[in-house]
């Protein structure tokens, strides 16, 4: 694969992570605000299932199935023909559409400017103030080991 | 002869509208929403999810309103609502090393890279019931500390360098993880199998089973190696896209016990290994999973099978809570013509035990009956 292949289906693989931890609220709500454009043709869905959770054994080892979680998925096909997915955790099927439209939009290069600053950094930038939060609140219950001396020397 | 009996549908209607009335209760108090449920009985919906074996936080606070709270009912809805839907794929692995962590510790080394994170735990809490809470006291922010996003390898990795442990459980090269919701058990049965089992599994039996091998029914001297909560994220492979769609994260609990070992002739002097993963934060079911696991690995590792515990059939066949609730419950059920059928056989083998033990009694008593 040429680099910049690679490079491009990172950044849409990101994009796409961003969306599946966003909340359908806060998305249905930076795209109203940045009125970015939802006409488009659903191709499929949006239709929730269910997907088996792996682990391993041992943390590393082997692979083995842990139980079930719901994801909702849609395909969207925008009036400019790009077709766009989405697979996200839960049952929010106004979510799955946004996200497979944005997905399309995100991999039109006359759009992605657009979907960039509207949607996907605000959205990022709200996810890693939680992901800071969470880890500044967990390392506050850290413990501080030291170490008592008994008796006089 | 037998008729066939019909009735009580006017019964069974009314029962479910006083059912309706009941969970509702008084209704001068306010109706639960499902997002009360799911922030302030986190560990209830978590617990739901892991034995209904369905990461689904708003579907598992449903489930446990529907179900008054009764938490087996609430796992049983649960398990049924799975059925109706498709499935879409297996996830890829996930990796717990990368995991958002929000508690980690491990009662085997103290200094350990990216530390003790005590989280919310109820560890070192008095265990005082709390009036300000039945008051609806306000309740501050947690405190935060600025911190480096730090490494966490897994303990058991660093246990590893030394070889005294054994390594992660690995399956033969072509094995294809085996699934439970597709295929019937059998016995014997794969490591993997067993752990897709226990991870559904019921808390309490788990727990009980678990406590039994530390009382000395298949001791095997465990420690915690680690336990850590958190969330980590979803991969799955789908044929539409060149690479694994991320789908999001759920948060998961995972215990690594760590087990002194002796050696056998299968196996030398080494610390063995169970392993415990289950949704939610759980880590009292982790912990009793994860004793499971290695009390279940006797064989494998030359021990004698002497306990419960190490019975694989008796403890997965036996640690499913919804079937187990489901063939203790059908006693309840109308059995009318099976005791008719019982009650007659007694009659029958009293009257001969009667003529056999006291023929002067049972002759009367046939006089006086005819």
């Amino acid at each position: 694969m040429r680099g910049q292949e690679a490079r491009d289906q990172a950044e849409r693989k990101a994009v796409m992570a961003t969306l599946a931890q966003s909340s359908g609220d806060d998305i249905v709500r930076l795209w109203n605000e940045a009125g970015l454009p939802s006409d488009a043709e659903l191709l499929r869905g949006p239709e929730t299932g269910l997907v088996t959770v792996r682990g391993r054994i041992g943390g590393g080892g082997a692979p083995f199935n842990v139980g079930e979680a719901t994801v909702t998925r849609a395909t969207v096909r925008l009036p400019s023909g790009q077709v766009g997915h989405c697979y996200a955790l839960g049952r929010d099927k106004q979510k799955a559409k946004l996200a497979a439209i944005a997905d399309a939009l995100w991999q039109d290069p006359a759009c992605r400017a657009e979907v960039e600053t509207g949607l996907i950094a605000p959205l990022r930038s709200a996810l890693t103030t939680t992901h800071e939060r969470r880890r500044a609140e967990t390392a506050a219950t850290k413990v501080d080991f030291f170490t008592m001396v008994r008796g006089e020397d | 002869m037998y008729v066939a009996v019909k009735g009580g549908e006017a019964a069974i209607a009314n029962a479910h509208s006083l059912l309706a009335d009941r969970r509702r209760g008084d209704r001068s108090v306010p109706a639960l929403r499902l997002d009360q449920i799911v922030e302030q009985l986190a560990l209830g919906v978590d617990r739901v999810m892991s034995e209904g074996s369905l990461y689904d936080r708003e579907l598992a606070a449903l489930a446990i309103v529907q179900a008054r709270g009764d938490m087996i009912e609430a796992i049983f809805l649960v398990r049924a609502y799975r059925t109706t839907l498709p499935r879409f794929g297996y996830t890829k692995p996930i990796d717990t090393a990368a995991m958002l962590v929000e508690r980690r510790v491990s009662a085997t080394y103290k200094d350990l890279p990216g530390g003790q994170l005590l989280g919310p735990t109820f560890d070192y809490t008095h265990r005082l019931l709390d009036p300000e809470l039945a008051a609806g006291a306000d309740v501050a922010e947690p405190l935060q500390r600025e911190t480096e996003a730090q490494a966490m390898p897994r303990v058991s990795a660093i246990l590893a360098r030394e070889g005294l442990i054994e390594p992660d459980g690995d399956m033969p090269q072509d094995h294809v993880p085996g699934d439970i919701t597709r295929e019937p058990l059998e016995f014997p049965m794969a490591r993997d199998i067993r752990l897709q089992a226990l991870s559904r599994g019921d808390e309490g039996f788990l727990l009980a089973l678990g406590y039994s091998t530390q009382r000395g029914y298949a001791r095997n001297h465990p420690f915690v190696g680690e336990i850590r909560i958190g969330e980590v994220e979803l991969e799955l492979d789908v044929p539409e896209l060149p690479f694994a769609v991320p789908l999001g994260t759920v948060r998961i609990t995972e215990c690594q016990m760590v087990n002194q070992f002796k050696g056998s002739a299968k196996a030398p002097p080494q610390f063995t290994r169970g392993y415990g993963l289950v949704f939610g934060q759980s880590e009292r079911k982790a912990m009793a999973m994860a004793l499971c696991d290695r009390a279940l690995r006797a064989s494998e590792l030359g021990e004698d099978v002497v306990a419960a515990a190490q019975d694989e059939e008796f403890v997965i066949s036996h640690s499913d809570n919804v079937q187990a609730t489901g063939f203790v419950e059908h006693l309840k059920l109308p059995h009318y013509v099976d005791f008719q059928a019982e009650l007659d056989l007694v009659r029958r083998m009293r009257a001969e035990y009667d003529a056999r033990e006291n023929p002067a009694k049972a002759e009367e008593k046939r006089e006086a009956a005819e």
